[in-house]
């Protein structure tokens, strides 16, 4: 069977979760097998994979199902020694690393989900945290070509899959400009979507929106 | 080394603090214990974790680490003697994955069981309980989550051996019994009892009456 050797990765094409370890296989040049899940029909595939969650992304490399993205990307880095080290060598270094990834999943995304989804306070609120959050991002890569010095590596990899969601942020929210406010993280974003294994594994903005709208017409929110 | 070179800022009661206390003590690293006064946050606190202002935080020759789970990773990778963590890649993976599920699934209707009551307080226990059952069937076969000595998930799960007893005495509800959980209630005690554990947790006493404080000032706020 197909699934018992090699590497298959469940996804879902808007999910930035997914897209991080599209990029990370990427950059590993890594070949797979890619499965596009249907969301609202999960497949047999994904809930035998992911029992606990049944979510996406899930790495099967050689039948054995790895689940949750950063659990997934350090596995990757493991496994796929010798091309582009996504995290660094040093036990600080890959302690700061983590801390910063671990940052952006906690915070990015569910901000970014209440920007989208609320109205009126809520969504100031959301705007208030969202521009907290980028800014203190912002600052912690300074004058660095990537957020880990030189190199392109794990925090990069967890944050620009969400700069093809900015569009989304920008057009739900008016006021929200995340290149007058952020404008080096803007110039972070142009320099990694150079690198072909980012430019190959995001959304264009403007299909995300286009995602984001068919959602809140279905939750019917204006 | 010196113990000054190791740094922990932690208050006594949290469990999270207790993460990286048994990580040392795996480790056999000597470090200088700072208590700290959430109400009144020390300065050098606020320095080394400005963003969450949080603990634990650990100092490493002068160089903050904070979240614990990644303070016991970098405890881990600098110190090679008595690992944590499974060599095999794909087994830490299973080991970063089931502390996540702890840490994002377990926990939060753990707590609000603890903080609620009524429908509410039984819908978090039903919750949790199947996630239990998860953990349950993650043992067998095994004495810790780490195989035969504690591991990564079991210093995570760690602070459940002491704090589920007092959620029992305090809300009348059996949470781990040899019955329900023969398996998780087998490890608790085996957890309890090392040699890690064993002298480092909070006094059973002030603990309880922390929590009975912690229920009823939320009980109180539904009113």
């Amino acid at each position: 069977m197909a699934e018992e050797n090699g590497v298959v990765l469940l996804n879902f094409w808007v999910s930035p979760f997914g897209q991080r370890v599209k990029i990370a296989l990427a950059e590993k040049g890594v070949d797979y097998e890619y499965k596009e899940e249907n969301l609202m029909e999960k497949s047999p595939f994904l809930l035998k994979s992911n029992p606990i969650h049944k979510k996406i992304p899930v790495l099967i490399h050689d039948g054995k199902p790895i689940c949750e993205s950063l659990v997934i990307v350090e596995y990757i880095d493991e496994i796929w020694r010798g091309k582009t080290q996504l995290l660094p060598s040093d036990p600080y270094a890959r302690a700061q690393a983590r801390f910063w990834a671990d940052f952006i999943d906690k915070k990015v995304f569910e901000c970014g989900t209440r920007l989208w989804k609320c109205n009126g306070e809520a969504q100031e609120q959301a705007k208030k945290e969202m521009l907290e959050i980028l800014k203190l991002l912002e600052t912690e890569l300074g004058d660095k070509k990537y957020f880990g010095g030189e190199s392109f590596g794990l925090v990069d990899l967890v944050l620009i899959p969400f700069s093809s969601w900015f569009y989304t942020y920008e057009t739900c929210c008016p006021g929200l400009s995340v290149e007058n406010e952020c404008p080096k993280l803007l110039v972070w974003t142009k320099e990694c979507k150079t690198r072909e294994s980012v430019a190959k594994s995001l959304p264009e903005p403007s299909m995300v929106y286009e995602f984001v709208c068919k959602m809140k017409k279905r939750f019917g929110i204006e | 080394m010196e113990a000054e070179e190791m740094e922990l800022f932690g208050i006594w009661s949290s469990p999270y603090v207790l993460r990286v206390i048994w990580a040392l003590n795996i480790k056999k690293i000597k470090y200088k214990y700072i208590e700290e006064d959430l109400n009144n946050k020390s300065n050098l606190l606020l320095h080394y974790n400005p963003v969450y202002k949080k603990v634990p935080v650990l100092v490493y020759k002068g160089k903050p680490i904070c979240e614990s789970m990644i303070i016991v990773e970098f405890i881990e990778e600098t110190w090679k003697n008595d690992s944590i963590f499974p060599k095999d890649p794909y087994e830490k993976a299973k080991a970063r994955f089931l502390a996540k599920f702890v840490e994002d699934k377990l926990s939060p209707p753990m707590w609000r069981f603890f903080t609620t009551k009524g429908k509410d307080q039984e819908e978090a226990y039903e919750s949790f309980t199947d996630y239990l059952a998860i953990l349950e069937r993650e043992l067998e076969g095994k004495e810790f989550f780490g195989g035969e000595n504690i591991g990564f998930v079991d210093i995570l799960l760690g602070c459940m051996s002491y704090v589920v007893p007092i959620y029992e005495e305090i809300t009348d509800f059996e949470i781990i019994t040899k019955e329900k959980f023969p398996l998780l209630h087998a490890w608790m005690q085996a957890f309890l009892s090392s040699d890690i554990v064993r002298d480092n947790l909070p006094p059973r006493d002030e603990l309880l009456y922390r929590y009975r404080k912690i229920r009823e000032a939320f009980l109180s706020k539904d009113n």
